[in-house]
């Protein structure tokens, strides 16, 4: 991705805002007029000619909503949020169904700019340049403007296409998977997002298939005043494997913009899936002002036997993070995992970590997770494992780290341990600490300055979870770490 | 699943609140804090699930009842009652149904430096001492605490001369002595002066088949440079309840160390509140707890570092066997102030019994960057390897087992520094084993 690197040089130059994704796009868009009530709901769900049944869905889950409170027990803390103050849809105008050509050439622009080439021959380019093919399906706003490499998926038995568009073609399959995870009464967010999601990725990996290329969506909030609230749904069938990256960015705005997403996995016998995502929300200024609220609900149900899912995360953006990617795991001998990295710089506040819950024979579990706290930032890991009666023979290994720069920001650890039978082993071990002077003093004596060597510890410190990201992502989030620490040292 | 939750009084609420109508009134300090003690709990009763510090001890739903106050003791009953430390050297004050019983108390002699009274004298007293009650305030609302605050009117006051070396410990005996359920109250306060050093252990006890109550706080304020050993031993009967608190206000370079022993009970909860105030020092609470049966323990340690340069230890230990459940909570803060801190927790739990739980929750919560905090909590039964090499070596498998459990127990015990004190709580575990096999 050159023109990541391009962008890295550039914000190296700038003082303060280091956001490189802050840009936006004049674009003429469609909206739902503004608020929130049932007729949002049906302008959505007839926006995207869905079927009675799904518009039934939204409607149950929306009055479900309205009988809800906005849960309080993060360690976050911001202005309340006024749910009738934003629109609920906006998309591009032009149509841009028929192919690659019709999209507004803005928004291919756009997605150049951020290193994303929609067109296959530009993804194909960078195959001669060593990269491996990875099919993007670009969610612009509140619709999915282009899912590439389809022909070549469907060619192996993958579905891969907005989830509007599996609604109306595979109505079966998302009948009998969505909310199966994550249901719509879950909690606040995911039930907002059950009422009012426009779009997102649905994947679904037939039996004993190896997805041949890696599958992405790009999330990109281009327009004021717009909450984003996708939805991924990933059904990995026997034996299948299919690895997912996810990554987001939006412009600066002095307003806080609301992001609510619900992802589900459904991993069945032997089936396996990697899920990776480089967050790169908005954060907001230096004073706080600004910045994406993220709440997102993440959730993996190993429903199978042997079936495995990891999450990975690197969390660098957004003004509040609230996520807790989650593992069912209910069949037995099935695996979970979570790597993560949090950091948080400025003012942001991340509230973030995971759940493993064995509920099967010999399941195990593995989490690893590293917090940096600079700048006026607050981050917290917060996690729950928990074994079962009958989840005999559980494993499960924590590891969580925090590391401090500064002396104004805060680093919180709030694990749950439950066991609830003789034979589960659960380990847990946590620390924070700064980082050692006698590090920094090893690097400077070799020339690098403060901020280099600080980036280089911080990667070594994280080095861990950046091992679990595919190649190319793994080189991306090495340069958000350093570029999303700039300015916290000295 | 974010419903108002109504404040419908349960009957033990409504019985507690009659008692706390009872509390007295008056002008002074202490009255006043027993009356805002008795007003928080009359605003937010008994703590449920939904409280966080309370999440694995639903104290609304685990307190069906609530018994009256307890009535004064017989004597010849509590001095048959109070078996526990009976051997270690020691002067002994008992403390029976909440009231010191000055038949059975040491309360002559004192080595030069010691002060010791009853906290019903005291106050009777107007004692200057009592202004050092209530100095630690915990951040969220105790039930536990405030219950004790308004209803205890008994217990003992111990002021150590600065300076003053203490050889001999003080053991305060709690001990329930009654036909019936009853509830009892005792509330404490020891003064360390500055240099000072003093070992104060506290045991409770009370027959088995009773739903007593017992409620006990004791706040420790530790001078600078003060050394200050604490060792508690719980033993109620199996159906008591039991309540207990323990505050510490640590002055700069002083050491304070403090084990906590759980056996006992239907239901315990022990909270400990630590503020570490003066630079320099190094606090080390360890403990351990044995349980079985349908028991249900609760150690829960609140550390608040609010100074640089201190340094804190903690080793729980906890052995479940059969349906038993176990709960460590423990939350170590450290204030942007508090550089240097260096704090270590660790929870460890045994499982032996297939139905037994153990819930932990290690927290940290750090303010100040040039710090090293860790803690770390496992759980988990016995090592299958260390069992077969012992039983390779011809040891059947509950020797086998027991010898694992009170190694395991065994890291734990040996931090306390007093031998009388460390050999008798052996003691207790080797009984308790014996029990089991």
């Amino acid at each position: 991705m050159p023109a990541v690197q391009e962008t890295v040089d550039q914000v190296r130059s700038l003082d303060v805002d280091q956001y490189k994704y802050g840009f936006f796009t004049e674009i003429e868009t469609e909206k739902a007029p503004k608020g929130l009530n049932e007729d949002t709901v049906r302008f959505i769900s007839a926006k995207k000619n869905e079927p009675e049944w799904m518009l039934e869905w939204r409607l149950e889950a929306f009055r479900r909503w309205l009988t809800m409170r906005e849960p309080d027990w993060a360690r976050v803390s911001y202005p309340p949020i006024d749910y009738q103050d934003l629109y609920y849809y906006s998309a591009p105008k032009r149509p841009s169904e028929l192919s690659i050509d019709d999209i507004d050439p803005e928004i291919l622009a756009t997605y150049e700019k951020l290193g994303i080439p929609l067109r296959e021959r530009d993804a194909l380019l960078g195959i001669a340049s060593g990269g491996t093919k990875v099919a993007v399906d670009a969610v612009f706003d509140s619709v999915s403007v282009a899912t590439t490499f389809k022909e070549e998926l469907s060619k192996a038995g993958v579905i891969f296409m907005p989830i509007s568009e599996a609604v109306r073609e595979y109505p079966e399959l998302v009948k009998k998977y969505l909310g199966s995870v994550v249901p719509v009464t879950d909690n606040y967010f995911a039930t907002l997002n059950s009422a009012v999601f426009s779009d997102g990725s649905f994947v679904y990996v037939p039996k004993g298939v190896r997805c041949p290329m890696e599958l992405s969506t790009y999330f990109r909030i281009n327009e004021r005043n717009t909450g984003q609230f996708e939805r991924t749904l990933i059904i990995a069938d026997a034996g299948a494997y299919v690895s997912y990256l996810e990554g987001c960015t939006a412009p600066m705005r002095d307003e806080n913009q609301l992001h609510a997403a619900v992802v589900e996995l459904v991993a069945l016998d032997d089936a396996e899936i990697k899920y990776s995502t480089v967050q790169n929300w908005y954060p907001g200024d230096k004073d706080g002002k600004g910045g994406i609220f993220n709440f997102v609900t993440k959730r993996g149900d190993c429903r199978g036997d042997r079936s495995k899912i990891s999450w990975t995360q690197v969390e660098t953006g957004s003004a509040i993070t609230w996520k807790y990617p989650s593992c069912i795991l209910r069949g037995d001998n099935s695996q979970g995992e979570f790597y993560s990295i949090a950091i948080s710089n400025g003012r942001q506040q991340v509230d973030s970590g995971t759940k493993m819950i064995h509920l099967g024979k010999n399941t195990s579990s593995r989490i690893i997770s590293k917090g940096i706290a600079a700048g006026y930032s607050d981050n917290t890991y917060r996690g729950l494992v928990t074994a079962h009666r009958k989840a005999t023979g559980a494993r499960n290994f924590t590891n969580c780290d925090s590391l401090l720069i500064g002396d104004k920001c805060g680093a919180h650890t709030v694990p749950y341990i439950e066991s609830k039978n003789s034979s589960a082993q659960f380990e847990h071990e946590a620390t924070t600490s700064k980082i050692s002077d006698d590090q920094l003093f090893y690097c400077r004596q070799r020339g690098l300055d403060p901020e280099e060597a600080t980036a280089l510890i911080v990667n070594g410190f994280v080095k861990d979870v950046l091992q679990q990201l595919p190649m190319e992502f793994a080189v991306e989030a090495q340069k958000l770490i350093a570029v999303s620490l700039e300015g916290s040292v000295g | 699943m974010n419903a108002d939750i109504r404040p419908i009084r349960t009957q033990a609420e409504q019985a507690i609140l009659a008692s706390l109508a009872t509390v007295p009134g008056g002008g002074d300090r202490l009255a006043d804090l027993r009356r805002a003690a008795a007003r928080s709990f009359e605003e937010n009763g008994l703590p449920h699930r939904r409280v966080e510090e309370w999440k694995y001890t639903d104290l609304r739903s685990l307190m069906r009842e609530a018994v009256p106050v307890a009535g004064t003791a017989a004597i010849a009953e509590a001095d048959a009652r109070a078996r526990l430390l009976r051997g270690v050297e020691a002067r002994r004050i008992v403390i029976a149904n909440g009231a010191v019983v000055p038949e059975l108390s040491d309360l002559a002699d004192l080595e030069e430096g010691l002060s010791l009274t009853t906290f019903a004298a005291a106050m009777a007293a107007g004692d200057e001492v009592l202004s050092r009650i209530g100095g630690i305030v915990p951040s969220r609302y105790d039930a536990s605490l405030a219950l004790n605050t308004a209803l205890a009117r008994d217990g003992v006051v111990i002021t150590i001369a600065p300076g003053a070396a203490i050889a001999r410990p003080v053991h305060v005996a709690h001990v329930f002595a009654s036909g019936t359920a009853a509830a009892m109250y005792a509330r404490s306060l020891v003064v360390v002066g500055a240099g000072a050093s003093f070992t104060y252990a506290e045991s409770f006890e009370g027959p088995d088949g009773l739903a007593y109550q017992a409620n006990a706080a004791t706040e420790f304020v530790v001078g600078d440079g003060a050394h200050l050993d604490v060792v508690r031993l719980q033993e109620e009967g199996a159906s008591a309840f039991h309540l207990s608190t323990l505050l510490f206000d640590v002055g700069r370079e002083s050491k304070v160390h403090a084990f906590t022993f759980g056996l006992g009970a239907a239901v315990a909860r022990t909270t400990l509140y630590a503020t570490l105030s003066g630079e320099d020092s190094h606090v080390g609470f360890n403990g351990a707890t044995l349980l079985k049966g349908r028991q249900h323990a609760d150690s829960t340690l609140f550390l608040d570092h609010q100074v640089p340069g201190c340094e804190s230890r903690e080793l729980f230990k906890t052995v479940l066997d059969d349906s038993a459940r176990g709960v460590f909570q423990g939350k170590i803060v450290v204030r942007q102030a508090a550089q240097k801190t260096d704090g270590r927790m660790m929870s460890r739990a045994l499982v032996l019994g297939d139905e037994a739980e153990m819930d932990n929750k290690p927290e940290l919560e750090i303010f100040a960057d040039d710090v090293q905090c860790g803690h770390g909590a496992t759980c988990g039964a016995i090592d299958d390897e260390l069992l077969f090499y012992l039983r390779a070596r011809g040891i059947p498998r509950k020797e086998a087992q027991s010898l694992l459990v009170q190694a395991f127990v065994g890291e734990a015990v040996e931090t306390v520094e007093h031998d009388g004190l460390r050999e008798a709580l052996v003691e207790r575990a080797e009984a308790w084993l014996a029990a089991r096999a």
